[in-house]
């Protein structure tokens, strides 16, 4: 199987700085992954990787079968979209002039959706960018992404900076894109509830390395909340890994990784949310899910 | 044509809610035999959900015979039989429940304690049918 987006012990140095380090995941066709973690943990390093505006220092990244910055035998970045941090445009160009150029930039445009898109949205298409709204600005960075036909589309942090109303509007465009097929979506940001609805894969990023990666309605299938008393020694729990524990006074709360078998009645098990499982995690930065099968070493 | 609303605090995944949304319409004949379903990219227009959550829950209900999906031309309430069915069986289940509730409460129990109540015991029947 060829995926959208495989990482494969991928590491970026900054000079003494690590802001990536042994970065294994993959992402299937088809999929709308959650780039998740804390700023500075590395998003927008493996973002940038991903679209080939980076090279790794180690390890490799292949996005739809092929080395980004492999263009000489196919131009892979051709059918990337990537959007920014804070949706960059030219603040002089009107919204018409930004497709113009995206139509010059890009053999695969398609000018109608393009154009049909930002009138739907009501933006002015004679509205120079620096006066659009930051929602505008999003939806119009989103339609130039979109407008080139990408096969792959990495988002960083796009809701970061828009209003409630202009993150669902943005959220349901996406998501119409995606249900139209063919397009695999990896977008980043520090708050889950945003993404938990669009997202069906995660990968949790933690100072750098992926704590978690994979399917997540599987993720909150295999996890469980417990709460007991705080007297918890003789709790004996065959198979279930115990990813974070806080004790208060007389109770004891486990996020505990599969599935517990009878408790004893003082216990209450519960399912996770997706914020709940990330939380865990990244309150433990040494505990980390396996990765499901062996990656195959970089060829 | 129904609209889905999805809880994000509700601790249900949204492929069963939006299932049980379809199941509720039809109780309530909302949604009727031969009627046609939102296709995925209106309800993911509509309410910013995933499509895969969509489709899966489209295609559970069409395993359990409520739905029937066409490709090419869409989602449909199937024949009566499997939708007169499910109500027959909702209406029983609501009758029994509501004695139950009644006795209950003559015997002091509150909202929220029926409710932990509830959720316990269908929890631990779960696990049991699941071991």
């Amino acid at each position: 199987m060829t995926y959208a987006l495989e990482a494969v012990g991928l590491g970026k140095r900054y000079h003494r700085t690590r802001a990536l380090d042994g970065c294994s995941f993959r992402i299937e066709p088809g999929r709308v992954a959650a780039l998740i973690g804390a700023n500075g943990a590395g998003k927008s390093t493996l973002l940038h990787l991903a679209a080939g505006l980076l090279r790794p220092t180690e390890g490799t990244v292949t996005v739809l079968g092929r080395r980004p910055r492999d263009q000489a035998a196919d131009p892979v970045v051709a059918r990337v979209g990537f959007v920014a941090q804070d949706a960059p445009l030219y603040p002089h160009l009107t919204v018409a002039e930004h497709l113009r150029l995206g139509r010059r930039l890009n053999r695969r445009w398609d000018q109608a959706t393009a154009e049909h898109r930002v009138q739907e949205l009501a933006i002015p298409l004679d509205r120079r960018a620096g006066r659009l709204s930051g929602g505008q600005r999003t939806q119009v960075a989103l339609t130039l992404a979109l407008g080139k036909r990408p096969e792959l589309i990495l988002l960083d942090e796009p809701l970061a900076s828009i209003d409630p109303l202009a993150r669902r509007q943005f959220l349901r465009e996406l998501m119409q894109a995606t249900a139209a097929g063919g397009v695999t979506v990896m977008l980043s940001s520090h708050l889950v509830t945003d993404l938990e609805r669009v997202c069906d894969h995660l990968v949790l990023l933690n100072a750098g390395r992926v704590q978690v990666a994979g399917d997540i309605e599987d993720l909150l299938d295999s996890h469980r909340l417990l709460v007991g008393p705080a007297a918890a020694g003789g709790l004996v729990l065959p198979g279930v890994t115990v990813v974070h524990r806080s004790v208060h006074a007389r109770q004891t709360s486990l996020w505990v990784r599969g599935r517990p078998g009878p408790l004893p009645p003082a216990w209450q098990e519960s399912a996770l949310s997706l914020e709940e499982l990330v939380l865990a995690y990244l309150a433990e930065p040494r505990a980390a899910i396996p990765t499901a099968g062996p990656l195959e070493a970089a060829s | 044509m129904i609209e889905f609303h999805l809880h994000s605090r509700s601790g249900v995944a949204y492929y069963v809610q939006i299932a049980e949304q379809v199941r509720h319409a039809i109780r309530a004949g909302l949604l009727r035999p031969g009627d046609q379903l939102p296709t995925v990219r209106e309800v993911v227009a509509s309410v910013a959900v995933n499509p895969n959550t969509v489709l899966r829950a489209y295609r559970d209900l069409d395993r359990e015979g409520l739905l029937t999906m066409r490709s090419g031309s869409g989602t449909f309430v199937a024949a009566p039989a499997a939708a007169a069915e499910e109500g027959a069986l909702y209406a029983q289940l609501a009758g029994e429940l509501r004695r139950w509730i009644a006795t209950a409460r003559r015997r002091g129990a509150d909202e929220r304690t029926l409710a932990a109540l509830f959720d316990q015991v269908l929890h631990e029947t779960t696990r049991e049918v699941a071991t």
